[in-house]
């Protein structure tokens, strides 16, 4: 899901050179767009749209999505940044219908349905979706744009022992910490809390509990995570199959890989709704189905480091047949992940206050 | 001053109490406290007692070193010690982390001699951080306490013979057992309401406070009847310990007559000079190495920082200023008629009202308010400084009361007698009276304001930061270069600040 930064790895001068090349140049371009356009902006009409930090960053998708689809729209497309991805619904519910926003990008399955029941949300009317996903799709009211797989990151140069399922990360030596995200706050902290459920059920509590020791920290959203285990400060983050192929594509750095886990890995589809309460109902239909196009799409894999959720007819880049491809892959439709929300957050609280 | 002095009680009752029932009355379903909020009220308790004992302990020897010793730069040490306080809580929790993290010089250190390493994220984190606050609160208090024991006695005890400990048993001990209860008492208070260090350090839900739990129900649950309910449990919490701590200690004022060095030749034993000097250094180089780190590392880059750093000091040095005069606003008034009302008392008890309330229930409650009206993100940065200048007003109070009481017994019938009243008054008299603790007030306002990442976190969006907020998404983001930039810039700010307005207030009342 989350582009990195490139400026973290600031201690490596050739990247961080290359890091601040390529933001340069997207800064740039973005300067040149909005300076050239600003004689027409007052009666440009504004489609706003919340999503999470990490996608707006001058490294994700954001800058580029916005130049593509001003070119087509004939509008000025605002995005703003609103935390990490659960925090996104929290700040909707608490300005309700009279929110700004006009799209909320950002949410995945495991929130859907809650994000439903607020009402906030319109039915996107696009018919059946033509998508290329692990797991079926006939949500008539969110649009996913992107999809992977939640895995353990590490450095392969740094630990040998690599466990294979959590019942083995649990049995490892006290001193293999893991980075988790917060799942009140972030999307791959409440994906974890899905993942243990649907792959252990009730068996779930004892799986935390002896997680627990292991936990170095719990961070809100995924980028403080991916942060401290960048900087050494933990042996394993969770994140994506998909992120060993920033370092691999922009860093030619082949020590970090994904845990493969025998439980199979659960999948995080990622997706944006339009809000019934627009003024812009037909901008936003029109983002909705932008997001399906080429230009979005082929854009996605190599600025947020998720798979696209329709594959571009390039396909991906060289190297992302490298990734993990897990042999399971774990769902739990929108409404059992609804319904099991609260006794996982339970559960986890539980067992990680001790 | 009457109508002032009514208005502030009222501002004061609707930040508080009002704001608390904003929030339980807009509360859909009735809420019951779940095993992890117990856990959190727990963890909260546990970490301030455990705080507050290991701050004062520590304390002990430092102050009884800093009570015996001369050296160069005891006075400059016991001023550093003030530090601290007007220190912004999340610059130190990134200094603890540049000393005490997995690649930081302790663990290095460690490592180098092979011993296993430390983790600063979690309650030992947590503890650490509300020592290294707090330590130096606690040696001020202390060396007080050493220093109020006079000079006679001590002359006296050698004259008959005692030796240390005969002078520890009968001078030092009674002294200690009336002081350190009100020290821990106070640090304690402090140490239950701790938001930002819990957020930098807290490392997820075994080290929750109630005040990160209120913050998470809003934020993240959007569950005001739990953030209302969690709100209540803080009130009581801290109400509790505030009635103990403001019972219990007297007023310390920075820097006032803490130079003074008792000469003790029952202290010349050189085993007592190590030991003086070894608790010195040690406590020196806890306190101050952290600053240092961040002054090193922040200073090459303070220059080049992102844009968006300074337009968020530009924030940050408007919410302090507007904390500033709306705490002057409320205190002074509420100071005066503390003085001249015969329950003035009760009037300061009021003032004090909000050391026990949640900041986050005051945000969260402004916000249900303000919501149908405006845009609460709109009005981020004056409700942060309202809630600011309610936070420091007992800090104000406590500067301006007593000498507002002084003026009254000196000058209140003097001036009553000439009919001295409103706008003449305060200008003939209470100014130039009360102008340095004024300052001195005004100088706590700006710094803890300037300072302060609580409800900014609640409401702002990436646009309208202030630095201390600013700072924490760098942090977050793993941008160290420039985090520790905005830290050295944000300690800067509010040192700079209280300097400023300390300073100012003694501008012709001599060095």
């Amino acid at each position: 899901m989350r582009p990195l930064t490139p400026t973290r790895f600031a201690a490596v001068p050739p990247l961080f050179a290359r890091g601040a090349a390529v933001a340069c140049a997207t800064g740039l371009a973005f300067a040149l767009h909005t300076g050239a356009a600003s004689a027409q902006e007052a009666d440009r009409p504004v489609l706003t749209l919340y999503t999470y930090d990490s996608f707006v960053s001058d490294w994700g998708p954001g800058p580029l999505v916005e130049a593509a689809f001003e070119a087509e729209c004939a509008c000025d497309l605002e995005l703003i940044g609103a935390g990490d991805g659960a925090a996104l619904l929290a700040r909707l519910k608490m300005e309700g219908p009279r929110t700004e926003a006009d799209i909320v990008l950002g949410l995945d399955t495991n929130l859907t349905a809650n994000a439903a029941a607020t009402g906030l949300f319109a039915p996107h009317g696009m018919g059946d979706l033509a998508l290329d996903l692990p797991v079926a799709w006939d949500d008539p009211m969110f649009v996913p744009f992107d999809w992977g797989y939640f895995a353990f990151i590490y450095d392969n140069t740094e630990l040998s022992d690599v466990p294979t399922s959590f019942e083995e990360l649990a049995a490892a030596p006290e001193d293999l910490k893991i980075v988790i995200q917060d799942p009140r706050s972030s999307t791959p902290g409440l994906g974890l809390l899905m993942w243990v459920k649907a792959a252990y059920g009730e068996r779930a509590p004892d799986i935390w509990e002896a997680l627990a020791p292991h936990v170095l920290t719990v961070t809100k959203g995924w980028s403080e995570a991916y942060g401290m285990f960048t900087e050494g400060e933990a042996d394993m983050v969770l994140s994506y199959t998909t992120s060993p192929a920033y370092h691999l594509l922009v860093e030619q750095d082949e020590t970090k890989s994904a845990a493969a886990f025998d439980e199979g890995h659960y999948v995080q589809v990622e997706v944006a709704g339009k809000i019934a309460s627009t003024d812009q109902p037909e901008l936003a239909d029109q983002f909705l189905q932008f997001m399906l196009t080429e230009a979005f799409q082929s854009v996605i894999f190599e600025t947020n480091w998720m798979y696209p959720a329709v594959t571009p007819e390039s396909g991906l880049p060289a190297g992302a047949e490298t990734l993990v491809q897990p042999e399971r892959a774990l769902l739990l439709s929108a409404d059992e992940a609804e319904a099991a929300r609260d006794d996982a957050l339970d559960e986890w609280l539980t067992a990680l206050s001790r | 001053m009457t109508a002032l002095a009514l208005l502030a009680v009222a501002v004061i009752v609707v930040l508080t109490l009002g704001t608390l029932a904003a929030v339980a009355l807009r509360a859909e379903a009735p809420v019951a406290l779940r095993a992890s909020d117990w856990a959190a009220i727990r963890f909260t308790l546990w970490q301030a007692a455990l705080s507050a004992a290991i701050s004062v302990v520590l304390a002990i020897p430092v102050a009884r070193g800093l009570a015996r010793r001369r050296f160069w730069g005891r006075g400059m040490l016991i001023t550093a010690l003030g530090a601290p306080f007007l220190l912004p809580v999340i610059v130190a929790a990134m200094g603890l982390i540049a000393i005490f993290g997995r690649n930081g010089a302790v663990n290095s250190a460690l490592a180098a001699l092979g011993l296993p390493e430390i983790a600063i994220y979690g309650p030992q984190g947590v503890i650490l951080a509300h020592v290294f606050l707090n330590l130096p609160l606690a040696t001020r208090l202390i060396l007080q306490g050493w220093l109020s024991i006079p000079a006679e006695r001590f002359r006296l005890a050698e004259s008959l013979g005692c030796g240390p400990r005969d002078i520890a048993r009968l001078l030092e001990w009674p002294m200690l057992r009336a002081v350190v209860p009100g020290a821990a008492v106070v640090i304690f208070a402090v140490c239950l309401t701790s938001f930002a260090v819990v957020l930098a350090l807290g490392g997820g839900p075994r080290a929750t406070t109630v005040e990160l739990a209120i913050y998470q129900a809003f934020r993240f649950d959007f569950d005001l009847g739990k953030a209302a309910l969690l709100g209540l449990v803080q009130f009581a919490l801290t109400a509790a310990a505030a009635v103990l701590a403001f019972g219990l200690v007297r007023p310390v004022m920075f820097g006032g007559g803490l130079d003074r060095v008792v000469p003790r030749r029952d202290a010349d034993h050189w085993t007592l000079k190590f030991q003086d000097g070894v608790a010195i250094t040690l406590a020196a180089a806890f306190l101050l190495l952290p600053m240092a780190v961040i002054a090193v590392e922040g200073a090459p880059r303070l220059f080049s920082l992102p844009a968006q750093v300074w337009a968020a000091l530009g924030r940050s040095l408007w919410v302090a200023l507007l904390s500033t005069v709306l705490c002057l606003a409320l205190a002074l008034p509420l100071a005066l008629a503390a003085a001249r009302w015969r329950h003035g008392r009760a009037v300061e008890a009021v003032g004090t009202l909000t050391i026990a309330a949640s900041p986050l229930v005051i945000g969260t409650g402004l916000f249900i308010l303000i919501f149908p009206f405006a845009r609460p993100a709109d009005l981020a940065l004056p409700i942060t400084a309202l809630v600011n200048a309610a936070l420091s007003l007992p800090f104000g109070l406590r500067a301006l009361a007593p000498a507002a009481r002084d003026l009254e017994a000196d000058y209140g019938r003097l001036a009553e007698s000439l009919g001295l009243r409103g706008m003449a008054r305060l200008r003939l008299l209470t100014w130039p009276r009360l102008r340095r603790p004024i300052g001195f007030a005004a100088g706590l306002a700006a710094a803890l304001s300037m300072g302060d990442l609580g409800v900014i976190a609640l409401f702002a969006d990436p646009d309208n930061a202030t630095l201390p907020l600013q700072m924490y998404r760098l942090m977050a983001a793993y941008r160290s270069d420039d985090s520790a930039a905005a830290a050295l810039l944000l300690l800067l700010a509010s040192f700079g600040l209280f300097w400023i307005f300390d300073r100012g207030g003694r501008a012709d009342a001599g060095p």
